[in-house]
Parts: structure tokens; C-alpha cells; sequence
């Protein structure tokens, strides 16, 4: 049995979708992060799969290139739910309606 | 043997991801999270992504995740989630719709809309074995890409700054939240205003009161 390519776009497809349903229902914001770092994996999992199929080190750079933002995106995420739970412990996500007028 | 291996870490990958998706403690959560990643390395592995896979297991699951740890303890925000309530009705049915329409899509364009990838084979940059995985990686993104490396390193000091600021703790009394400011600022510029008026912002103190108390403790 040879692994093609597809193999590796339906795997990346069904844990992106996993990810965003993840993302839809939790409401403890740290645990949506862990979810849009799952949709993130699923990407940079497509990146590699694409360029390994193609030869190409293009998608190999694109991981990389999303996992310092994914890194810096985390630290400012991360930062603000620390902010914010200092104010309101236990805040759920249901509860940061300030913006929504 | 490929063909094991992908079964074994797909089988991973998906395990933790259904983990991260359905436990009620956010360190259970996270740990579910480890797993996923390090599924997801093997699979580099095996792509002959080596560079790559290791930097998954050094950044993702040694820094991230243990800075989602960091946080949740913390916080002390991990206790467990209670998820038999919803508090949106019908939000659960919806984001399973939308979860399972999405990947309806993606799987229809995947095995039937595009016969394999496009574009040129190898055009920017051949694409090596597993052992110059790194060397090349390096000459590429030192040469080709060396503008957008030298931009990562603003983006992460921007983002080590904006951290840094997000996160410090205020000197002298809480700020209260803005929704009490706002509460307050009403008040204080209708303070010649009628006594109704008067009476709605004196209504809204023990409620800031309240509020900063619960910030003191």
C-alpha cells in the first residue's frame, strides 16, 4: 500500500474540520486556542504534503514561516486571556461581549 | 511500512484532536494537544520533513504547549468544564453542521474537484532528501527569503513587547472593567441631570463595588 498524497490532504481536511467545530463549541477561550492550533497543523500539514508532492521546498518554507506567526500569535493571545482572566476569573468566551455593543 | 506508520500517527492525530475537542479540563486538553503535535511530527517524519518535525517538537510542543500550561495554572482555570450546558441554544447542532459541510467540501474537492496538486515541479527551490532537509531549508530562506526572515524577527519582537505590555500588572487601584466606565462616565457626566438620572448611577455602584472586590480577591 503506497501513501499518496490525498492521504495526507484528508487527514490534514478532517482535523481542520475538527478544529473548527472545536473552535465553535468550547467556550473556555484557552481551549479555543488549542483548537486553532489544531486548524494551524492541519495547514502546515497540507504545506508539507503539497510541496513533498511537487519536490518543491516552498511548502516546507511556508511551515516554517507559519509556525513563527503561529508562535508570536500564541504569546499575544495568551497574553490578553491572562489580561483578561485577572479582571474576571472564569471568564468564558459567552462573557467578552464588551465589544459587541 | 509508510503505509503503518501514517495509519499510526493518523490514528494519534485524530485521538487528540478528539480529545482536545471533548475534555472538560483544559490540562487534559492540552495534553491531548502534545499528542496531536507530536502525530503530526511523525508524519514530517515521514515526508522527509526532518527540519520541520523537529522544530514541532521544540516549538510546538516544548514552548507553546507549555506556555498554554503555564497559563492555565496560572490562572487556576483548571478546573473542569462543565459542557452539558449550552448556553446558546442550538449551537452545538450548528457547529457540528458547519464542521461536518466544511469538511463535506473540502474532501469533495479533494477526491473529485482537482486531479492532484498544480504548478510547476520543483520551481522555486528542489526539494532534497531527508538528510540536506536542513541545509537547504537554510540556504533557501537565507538567500530567497531572507527579507521575510528578518520580518519574523520584528513580528516576534513586536509580539514579545505587545506581550509584555498586555500582560504587566497595573500599579495602584484596578481600573474597573469598561463596561463599568462606561457605567460610571454616564453618571458622572449627567451629574446636574435629573434626578432619575442620579439615581440609575447611584443604582450601578454596588455593582462596581462589587466588581472590584472581586478583583481584590
Amino acid at each position: 500500500m503506497v501513501v499518496t498524497t490525498t492521504w495526507y490532504l484528508v487527514l490534514a481536511a478532517v482535523l481542520f474540520s475538527m478544529g473548527s467545530v472545536g473552535l465553535l463549541t468550547r467556550r473556555n477561550p484557552l481551549v479555543m486556542f488549542m483548537c486553532v492550533e489544531l486548524m494551524l497543523n492541519a495547514v502546515n500539514l497540507t504545506f508539507v504534503s503539497l510541496g513533498a508532492d511537487l519536490g518543491d521546498l516552498g511548502g516546507q518554507l511556508s511551515v516554517f514561516f507559519v509556525l513563527v506567526v503561529a508562535a508570536a500569535e500564541v504569546v499575544v493571545g495568551l497574553a490578553v486571556i491572562v489580561a483578561i482572566m485577572r479582571r474576571r476569573p472564569g471568564a468564558t468566551a459567552d462573557d467578552l461581549s464588551v465589544l459587541g455593543g | 511500512m509508510d503505509a503503518a506508520v501514517f495509519i499510526v500517527s493518523a490514528v494519534v492525530v485524530l485521538t487528540g484532536a478528539a480529545g482536545v475537542l471533548v475534555a472538560r479540563n483544559p490540562v487534559h486538553a492540552a495534553l491531548f494537544l502534545v499528542q496531536t503535535l507530536f502525530g503530526v511530527a511523525v508524519l514530517f517524519v515521514l515526508q522527509d520533513a526532518t527540519f520541520l518535525a523537529a522544530v514541532q517538537v521544540i516549538v510546538y510542543a516544548g514552548a507553546v504547549v507549555i506556555l498554554f500550561l503555564f497559563v492555565i495554572m496560572l490562572l487556576g482555570v483548571d478546573r473542569a468544564e462543565d459542557l452539558g450546558i449550552e448556553p446558546i441554544a442550538g449551537q452545538r447542532s450548528v457547529a457540528a453542521i458547519v464542521g461536518a459541510s466544511m469538511l463535506g467540501l473540502l474532501l469533495t474537492v479533494l477526491l473529485v474537484g482537482v486531479d492532484g496538486p498544480t504548478g510547476a515541479r520543483g520551481a522555486n527551490a528542489a526539494l532534497g532528501g531527508a538528510e540536506d532537509n536542513t541545509r537547504r531549508l537554510g540556504e533557501a530562506l537565507f538567500t530567497d527569503h531572507v527579507f521575510a526572515v528578518e520580518l519574523t524577527a520584528l513580528l516576534l519582537t513586536v509580539a514579545v513587547v505587545g506581550a509584555v505590555v498586555l500582560a504587566r500588572r497595573v500599579r495602584g487601584p484596578l481600573q474597573p472593567m469598561p463596561v463599568v466606565t462606561v457605567a460610571s462616565a454616564t453618571g458622572s457626566d449627567d451629574a446636574s441631570a435629573t434626578g432619575s438620572d442620579e439615581a440609575t448611577a447611584t443604582g450601578d455602584d454596588p455593582a462596581a463595588e462589587a466588581d472590584d472586590e472581586g478583583e481584590a480577591g
